[in-house]
């Protein structure tokens, strides 16, 4: 485990295609924190002299305007904001539950793992997007629960590796050694098995945030996720479709960046990867 | 005789998988708040109350399920809530032609271009093919099908004048291309990914460097010899594939004005619309777990050594 971030330091970079996504999602992180504090526009503030205005017109709107005369610069980092919010949390959120659920499963073993499995393969056989739907429809629309609802469907994936991994632990010598000192299943769990699962863990997750953002925006894309007056690159992108016609930019602005994000973040999690020698998911 | 017999009983086993995705997405969608005719606002107390009657939904929670099921049972998915001219058994057999034939479609590109594609980049490893293949599929996976549909509308469409941005009329194959290609792009980009990775290995393995050293041209030894152990993973994938394309295909056929079935599942949940979303669900299901059928019996095919007991 110690060594474990030596080794990733030094593949990674070795590896320039995943260094340089690195820096394209710190890039785009800063810019999302700072971007919005120097502008002289809120995210919310409404421009009546330019409503749908080009981008590098009047009254420094670099990116242009929307439809309501918001500044598109300032709305898409706000949104980007929310993006990678939702990403980290729900990432988190499912990271964690996957870890408990496939850990408990592979080491209690038996009749627990086999309904445990079953289980999940019977929320497997479900589409996601179905339960990510009525949860959101539950929970209403733009609530903090959002986080929960997209959470709550992606550990499914995590969870069988997780499982995976903990049935080969079972079986090696320290965990017997540790029974033997009379460790509880409790503390072995938490001492011994889940930091030896965490490399493979982390490889996966970084991999799960684009999932996370995507389902977010697709939630929002279809009018089920974040709400008005706050935006979402989802959202962004829902509101440029409708107007791509007469005013392309409000489309181009946020699909790009959302794109550009998602890219990096796949890059970068491929790279992690390979540079830790994990398995193809 | 083995293999039927294990066919027939994974057949068996989906009958109560399916049973519990029902009940689980049943009492789901009736633990969310609000019900099917609160969108009507101007309705007089006595009406509410005959349409509720007339829907049974005035009877207690369990009574409606075992109504549901028994209905269910007899190939009857119910009248909709909220198209009422309509049974769910209509809505559906209008749409999933039109959604069959896009996710087929797509599918098929997916994974015939992203084998031929993987194995190529697996060829030519480390050229300029394999960087640019994989930087592709990277590109397919990353980028999601609601910005990337609305980006070659406006590329093909208004730009370009090649392409219609949305419509659907039968038999016109225009119509299809870019929900197509946007529906099968991101599959498409992890077929080439897994079927680089398997040929890789396999063309390392003794059976090719032996029939490469009796002179067998490389052209047979990767169509003939390789490329069916190399299908393995892909196999696999194609059951995620499917349920891939049934999300894509949600936001796609709305974008793009698509009358298939995918728009119900989105309408029916806002509008608690429980029949269709129950429909879909079942759909869907259906759809998932013959696909896991059809990978097993695909792992058959490829590698005969496999045998399925139990």
């Amino acid at each position: 485990m110690s060594a474990l971030p030596f080794v990733a330091r030094r593949g990674l970079r070795a590896n320039r295609v995943a260094m340089s996504a690195c820096g394209v999602i710190l890039a785009i992180a800063l810019l999302a924190l700072v971007g919005p504090l120097v502008s002289p526009h809120r995210f919310d503030a409404l421009d009546y002299a330019a409503i749908a205005a080009p981008p590098g017109s009047a009254n420094a709107h670099w990116f242009g305007t929307d439809r309501l005369g918001r500044d598109l610069y300032v709305r898409t980092l706000a949104g980007t904001r929310i993006s990678l919010a939702i990403g980290v949390f729900a990432t988190l959120i499912s990271v964690t539950v996957g870890v408990c659920y496939g850990a408990i499963a592979g080491f209690a073993g038996g009749r627990v793992d086999q309904f445990m499995m079953r289980l999940l393969e019977i929320l497997s056989g479900l589409p996601l997007i179905f339960l990510v739907i009525l949860l959101s429809v539950a929970f209403g629309r733009g609530a903090v629960l959002l986080f929960v609802s997209i959470g709550a469907v992606g550990w499914l994936t995590t969870a069988r590796i997780v499982r995976g991994e903990t049935l080969s632990l079972r079986r090696r010598e320290f965990i017997e050694a540790a029974l033997a000192g009379g460790a509880t299943p409790g503390r072995i769990l938490r001492r011994h098995i889940i930091p030896n699962v965490l490399g493979s863990v982390i490889v996966y997750a970084t991999l799960t945030v684009p999932q996370m953002i995507l389902f977010e925006s697709f939630l929002s894309f279809l009018g089920l996720g974040i709400q008005e007056p706050h935006a979402s690159l989802g959202t962004l992108v829902a509101d440029g479709a409708r107007e791509m016609e007469v005013a392309p930019w409000i489309l181009l602005v946020p699909g790009t960046l959302l794109a550009l994000l998602l890219f990096a973040f796949n890059l970068f999690g491929d790279g992690l990867r390979d540079a830790l020698g994990a398995p193809e998911r | 005789m083995r293999t039927i017999r294990y066919f027939l009983g994974r057949l068996c086993g989906a009958v109560p998988t399916l049973f519990a995705i029902v009940t689980i997405s049943f009492f789901l969608m009736r633990a969310v708040p609000g019900g099917p005719l609160d969108q009507e606002k101007n309705l007089a107390p006595e009406v509410v109350a005959n349409l509720e009657a007339a829907y049974g939904l005035d009877q207690p929670l369990w009574r409606q399920y075992v109504r549901y099921l028994g209905k269910l049972a007899h190939g009857d998915f119910g009248p909709s809530f909220r198209y009422p001219d309509f049974s769910v058994t209509d809505l559906i057999a209008q749409g999933l032609p039109v959604s069959l034939t896009l996710g087929a479609a797509a599918m098929l590109i997916a994974v015939g271009v992203g084998t031929a594609l993987g194995t190529l980049a697996a060829l030519r490893r480390r050229s300029w093919v394999d960087h640019l293949v994989m930087t592709l599929a990277v590109a397919g996976i990353a980028i999601p099908s609601f910005v990337l549909l609305p980006f070659l509308g406006l590329l093909f469409g208004i730009h370009l004048h090649w392409l219609p941005v949305a419509g659907w009329e039968p038999g016109a194959w225009r119509d299809v291309v870019l929900p197509v290609a946007v529906l099968c792009l991101s599959p498409l980009g992890i077929v080439a990914r897994l079927t680089r990775a398997s040929m890789q290995e396999v063309l390392g393995s003794g059976f090719v460097r032996t029939a490469l050293a009796k002179g067998l041209p490389l052209r047979t030894v990767v169509l003939r010899h390789a490329l069916r152990p190399a299908l393995m993973p892909v196999a696999g994938y194609l059951a995620p594939a499917v349920a891939a394309i049934m999300t894509g295909s949600l936001v796609v056929e709305t974008i793009a004005g698509i009358p298939g079935i995918g728009r119900y599942l989105v309408q029916g949940a806002l509008n608690r619309d429980y029949t269709l979303v129950l429909g879909m669900v079942i759909v869907y299901s259906t759809l998932l777990i013959g696909m896991g059928l059809v990978v097993d019996a695909l792992y058959l095919w490829l590698d005969p050594r496999i045998r399925f007991d139990s």
